[in-house]
């Protein structure tokens, strides 16, 4: 994948190139378990501190500091009503330009369980529930594997070597709709229903999964969490370049030589990442990038050296999300990009609130126009004034539409003149114009 | 025809293994399209019978996750990616090529029952874009050329 040395990727290091999984003796042997053996001899509020020193944030796309969103767990027999404390692990990874957590899924198993069971340990899970989407079939039937193996080695079920602590954990495969891993949605997903996220607060640590308290979190943000158990929070911020600890699992896609994933410190810029990536398509130029899926800003040259995490990202109108950069050469057209994921978020809309069940279909049906050359003047109007009333958090009832609408606003900002362009018979750079 | 056997045994392990009818609606939905590559009226009125929901309450799920099929496919399932990360790399040109070589657009069956072509979400495959996921087992594949469109039609069923 990369030259780092394994030490410096505590994510990725022990993954084979052709993502074979490790069975449980070969995971051992690599080190495996230790991690949960050293966490279950810690107290479950040690665990968290640790966490909570190593500074990570949630990998999932908004960057919440995992240690915290934990403290909000209630310990056993705190929280009114029977039943347990519920862990969800978020594999549904349907971002566009997201491709990390199936990596994580496919070729280290092992690692999500070891994450999962710390992570249960730490916010007082007594079941954990993984769930994957249904295309990614290699990490439904690698986890499952590892799970079964795990449990036949008495490290997943009833007092987990011999500590009195239990987990059972499961893996459920979704069904389509991008909307699903949006946590409250995910929550109702499991119960059997359709997924249309529920009103917050109250959060899901207070009354998530059948009213109990939850935890849901990324794949990659569990993955992280036997590392920290392993070498300590200092290790794990020192191989950062920044204030957000560890490493992030950044993915380079779009017009680049050669797409892929790249484990590498917190904090590491676009202009190495497209450098890994083997440079542009054809040796082109930089017309700009996503530094993080399809719903954050597009960022231009000038921002090539900011280090890339949650804060840094923010700061430049942006946001870091998945971390999964898209790449645009001169050939390609940020209007078009934008058409496509706008098709997109209007697709996979729910349809519970009206300004995205309305207003995603209508700014996709212009960006479309635009592309064909039937747009009209007023139009880039509509475009404005939806990214700039439905925009802001709150507006729709979930993230959703918010998320749609931030590369449509930087798009707005950015290349206005592109836009006004396209008004005249359509995409300028399809025809070779610009 | 009666739902077989090893359709509601599967289902009633389901419901043991996720605690009851409601968790396992949506996964006996999945096992029948696993096996049949879709889910007919009559297949979702057994399955409801077997977890105790009634068929409305199955058919409310069914219709509001896009993966499960509620109308006949073809022996072999294309789901093409519609993200921008294949667009950026030709995902347009396969479509054309596909449609022209089968004669179907997104949402189509062929003539002769063997494809259907349908439009996805990002496939998280962007690393080997365009790609497309293929057949019951979803078998991922890409780098998808217009000349050469054999990977995607012996993706197999
Ligand atoms: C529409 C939408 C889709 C989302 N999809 C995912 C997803 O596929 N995977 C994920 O981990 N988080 C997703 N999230 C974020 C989750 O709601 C949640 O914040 C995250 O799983 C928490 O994990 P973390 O704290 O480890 O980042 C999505 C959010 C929204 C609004
Ligand atoms: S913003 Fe509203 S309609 Fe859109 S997905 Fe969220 S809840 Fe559903
Ligand atoms: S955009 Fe096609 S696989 Fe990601």
């Amino acid at each position: 994948m990369t030259d780092l040395p394994q030490t410096e990727r505590p994510l990725t290091g022990r993954a084979r190139p052709d993502r074979r999984p490790h069975t449980l003796a070969e995971w051992q042997a690599l080190g495996g378990y230790e991690p949960v053996r050293r966490a279950l001899g810690l107290t479950p509020a040690e665990v968290v501190d640790r966490v909570d020193a190593a500074n990570l944030n949630g990998r999932g796309g908004a960057g919440f500091p995992a240690a915290k969103k934990w403290k909000f767990m209630p310990a056993p027999g705190t929280a009114p009503g029977d039943g347990p404390n519920y862990l969800i692990v978020n594999g549904d990874e349907m971002e566009p330009g997201a491709f990390k957590d199936r990596l994580l899924l496919e070729a280290l198993p092992h690692q999500v369980i070891e994450g999962a069971l710390i992570t249960a340990y730490g916010t007082h899970a007594t079941e954990a529930i993984v769930l994957i989407r249904d295309e990614y079939r290699d990490a439904i039937a690698n986890m499952r594997r590892a799970i079964a193996e795990a449990e036949a080695a008495g490290l997943l079920g009833r007092d987990i070597l011999g500590s009195g602590f239990s987990l059972k954990m499961k893996v459920k495969p979704s069904a389509g709709r991008y909307i699903v891993g949006e946590e409250t949605a995910l929550i109702e997903s499991l119960e059997g229903k359709r997924a249309v996220p529920r009103k917050r607060p109250p959060f899901p640590a207070q009354s998530g999964l059948w009213g109990r308290p939850t935890t849901v979190n990324n794949v990659e943000t569990i993955s992280l969490v036997p590392a920290i158990l392993a070498h300590g929070p200092q290790w794990f911020r020192a191989l950062s370049r920044t204030e957000e600890g560890g490493t992030k699992l950044y993915a380079v896609s779009g017009r680049v030589t050669r797409p892929g994933l790249f484990e590498r410190p917190m904090g590491t810029t676009a202009r190495e990442l497209i450098d890994l990536a083997g440079g542009l398509s054809g040796n082109g130029v930089l017309r700009c990038f996503q530094p993080g899926g399809g719903a954050s800003g597009f960022l231009e040259a000038a921002e090539l050296d900011l280090p890339l995490d949650f804060g840094h990202c923010q700061k430049a109108g942006s946001m870091f999300g998945t971390g999964t950069m898209i790449v645009l050469d001169q050939t390609a057209c940020p209007i078009g990009v934008l058409a496509r994921h706008q098709r997109f978020y209007a697709r996979e809309s729910c349809g519970w609130c009206t300004p995205c069940r309305d207003g995603l279909p209508w700014v996709a049906r212009i960006l479309d126009a635009l592309e064909e050359g039937t747009a009209r003047p007023g139009d880039i109007d509509i475009l404005r004034m939806t990214a700039a009333e439905a925009g802001p958090r709150g507006r729709s009832f979930c993230d959703l539409m918010g998320g749609a609408m931030s590369p449509l606003a930087t798009a707005l900002d950015r290349f206005g003149d592109l836009f006004e362009a396209h008004l005249q018979g359509g995409c300028p750079i399809r025809r070779g114009n610009l | 025809m009666s739902l077989p056997e090893f359709l509601q045994a599967t289902i009633r392990q389901a419901m043991d293994d996720f605690g009851g009818a409601r968790p396992a609606m949506l996964e006996a939905l999945r096992l029948i399209q696993q096996a049949e590559g879709w889910v007919s009226d009559e297949r979702l009125q057994q399955a409801a019978g077997v977890l105790g929901v009634t068929p409305a309450e199955l058919d409310n799920l069914a219709s509001f996750y896009s993966m499960i099929f509620r109308r006949p496919v073809g022996e072999t399932v294309i789901l093409l990616c519609d993200g921008a990360s294949c667009w950026l790399n030709g995902a347009d040109a396969v479509r054309d090529a596909v449609t022209e070589k089968l004669g179907i657009g997104f949402g189509q069956t062929t003539a002769d029952g063997k494809y259907t072509l349908i439009n996805c979400a990002c496939l998280g495959a962007c690393d080997r874009a365009p790609a497309a996921a293929v057949g019951r087992d979803r078998r991922t594949v890409g780098p998808l050329d217009p000349e050469g469109l054999a990977a995607l039609l012996e993706g197999g069923a």
